[in-house]
């Protein structure tokens, strides 16, 4: 009998600690997918972030390596500059990759480093139990927003994704979303497409992923994804941001 | 090989160079930008890698991915930089992470300015960074020396896994002295690390982290540290004693204040003050044994820093006691001169009444 569907190899077989209806689950399995399918399970260094995916090391079936908050990008270049030929990704969320680390992945992005980003923006501050993100939408409640962000106040989001498209090293930039079967689809295709920039050596290729975080935004994990998809998309559309690959050329 | 005149932030480069180091990352910053400006070019001579990074803090961090990829690396900066980059550091040593951190110490606190000073042997010696660490930290008195420990400093950190820092100053970065460095070991030729990120190939995936959520399993890791760290006190305890045989007083300093003070004692010498100084080469470890084994004949002890008193304190922890230990000290970049020391430390010495007949004893000047 043929077999079509099984847990991907580069996934340890451990419980996800990730909440009901987390993104995180997701995502996490569509990266490993990705690595099994470019076969580079064996070359491949994790760098995991502070925040929830903090622990992904305990599901990515990869040498992984932890950065301090915010860093990733930068042990992520200090990885890479020493194994060239080695795949190497981070994986971020939005306090991480766009608060705390902004001029470490701005930068990265601007050197052009041979790095694959995946940066998982849901808007909140998971880990730390609900608080403001860069991301956080106008009027959205925080914990550290009462009454919601109020733009006024508490500044607007911040579109990373966008800004590192002035960085003249990144060479494909593309917001995608999990809130979706068709967006879950969509999300591995562009993952796939960040890791292998690396491996043709182009360039800094990030992913942004949209993901909902049921408990924090205090919603069932079917209104967060409705609302992932309605709501966010508005502030983040989902899209190619940037695309310098050259690929479709083809 | 011949000796070589050179400047000391250059000698540190050239010394990194040949003891196999082939990353620095690191950012601007008086007075020690001659040491990236040097690896700059001498990285594209020997096929390493240079980056000029947005920040200290982008620098440390790209220190620890390039030690978990096994690699000899360095990094160099000054006070307000190294403040910066303690987070990675406290990183390095929960991750055990060999690097080689260079502190071309300014007088501070804040921006200070851009004068030699002693002023951050607290922040080296106490760890800096948050957590139950040390760092292992090694003090040059002069170019040879910054090119030897330089040396030491990349053997030390493999060998113990551990963050080590080497603490100058803007005078050893710019002075020029004649230099003979050891024969450049190849990288490759170094001994293999089995604990490296290089890829789950033909074994199990490895994973660097410092996060242990568990307080047993915390306790456990900082418990292996001290160990450690114990182990590096036996062993790493360096230091250099300077005409202590027949010294009445003995004055405590290092680095840059320890070529002041040995000028000073030459002086003194000359006016027939027995006077010796013991300098700490590892400030941490610090030499704790010796200055307590000196107590036994020497009670008089005058300890000199290039700051407004730091290292005295370990000074005076390690004798317990059993000397008078007293201080001066010259902040905010003030390089004093070795005819000022030599006052203090005649002043000391006469107030002790040490000179031969003022008061015979086996015991010189006791604190009873």
């Amino acid at each position: 009998m043929k077999k079509i569907f099984e847990a991907p190899k580069s996934l340890k077989p451990n419980l996800f600690h990730y909440c009901p209806g987390c993104g995180h689950s997701i995502i996490h399995r569509l990266v490993a997918e990705v690595i099994d399918e470019l076969g580079i399970q064996e070359r491949t260094i994790g760098v995991p972030p502070a925040g929830c995916a903090v622990l992904a090391y305990n599901y990515f079936d990869v040498d992984t390596g932890e950065a301090p908050h915010g860093r990733a990008l930068a042990v992520a270049t200090g990885l890479k500059r020493v194994l060239k030929d080695h795949v190497i990704f981070t994986y971020q969320g939005d306090g991480d990759i766009a608060a705390i680390g902004t001029a470490e992945s701005i930068h990265a992005a601007n050197r052009g480093e041979k790095i694959t980003a995946i940066f998982v923006n849901n808007g909140t501050y998971g880990m730390t139990g609900g608080q403001m993100a860069p991301t956080t939408l106008p009027g959205m409640g925080s914990t550290t927003t009462p009454g919601g962000r109020d733009v006024a106040r508490d500044g607007a989001p911040l579109d990373l994704t966008k800004m590192m498209a002035e960085a003249k090293g990144s060479v494909y930039l593309e917001r995608v979303s999990v809130a979706t079967p068709k967006g879950i689809r969509k999300a591995k295709k562009a993952i796939k497409k960040a890791f292998q920039v690396q491996l043709d050596g182009l360039g800094f290729a990030l992913v942004e992923v949209l993901s909902p975080c049921p408990t924090n935004w205090k919603m069932d994990p079917v209104a967060a994804y409705e609302w992932t998809d309605k709501e966010m998309t508005k502030i983040f559309p989902v899209g190619v941001i940037k695309d310098i690959t050259g690929y479709d050329k083809d | 090989m011949a000796k070589q005149l050179m400047r000391g932030s250059h000698v540190l480069g050239e010394a990194a160079v040949r003891a196999g180091c082939r990353y620095y990352f690191g950012y601007p910053i008086t007075p020690q930008n001659e040491v990236p400006e040097y690896m700059s070019s001498r990285m594209l001579q020997v096929g390493g890698t240079f980056v000029q990074a947005e920040s200290e803090l982008a620098s440390i961090n790209m220190v620890i991915g390039a030690a978990m990829a096994g690699a000899r690396v360095m990094t160099s900066s000054s006070s307000p930089g190294i403040s910066l980059m303690q987070e990675g550091i406290s990183y390095l040593a929960g991750l055990e992470l060999p690097a080689v951190i260079v502190n071309v110490v300014r007088g501070g606190p804040g921006l200070g300015n851009i004068a030699p000073a002693q002023s951050d042997y607290f922040q080296a010696t106490r760890g800096g960074g948050h957590g139950d660490y040390r760092t292992i930290v090694l003090a040059p008195d002069s170019c040879q020396e910054l090119c030897d420990l330089t040396f030491k400093a990349f053997d030390l950190a493999d060998k113990y896994r551990n963050p080590v820092l080497i603490m100058g100053d803007g005078m050893m970065g710019q002075m020029m002295e004649p230099v003979e460095f050891p024969e450049p070991i190849d990288p490759a030729s170094l001994p293999a690390k089995d604990w490296t990120l290089s890829g789950a190939k033909g074994r199990p995936s490895r994973v660097i982290l410092s996060l242990l959520l568990n307080p047993k399993v915390l306790e456990d890791h900082n418990f292996k540290l001290v160990r450690k760290y114990d182990a590096v006190t036996r062993e790493e305890t360096d230091w250099e004693e300077y005409l202590l045989d027949d010294a009445r007083q003995v004055v405590v300093a290092y680095g840059t204040a320890a070529r002041i003070a040995k000028g000073a004692i030459k002086r003194v010498r000359q006016m027939g003050l027995k006077v010796g100084l013991l300098r700490p080469k590892t400030l941490w470890p610090f030499p704790e044994k010796p200055l307590k084994d000196l107590t036994r004949v020497v009670r008089q002890l005058l300890v000199f820093e290039m700051s407004a008193g730091q290292m005295v304190e370990d000074v005076k922890m390690a004798v317990e006691g059993q000397a008078q230990v007293h201080f001066y000290g010259r902040p905010g970049g003030v390089i004093p001169t070795p005819d000022e020391v030599a006052h203090q430390i005649s002043h000391y010495y006469y107030q002790a009444g040490l000179m031969e007949g003022d008061k015979p004893s086996k015991r010189h000047g006791g604190v009873a």
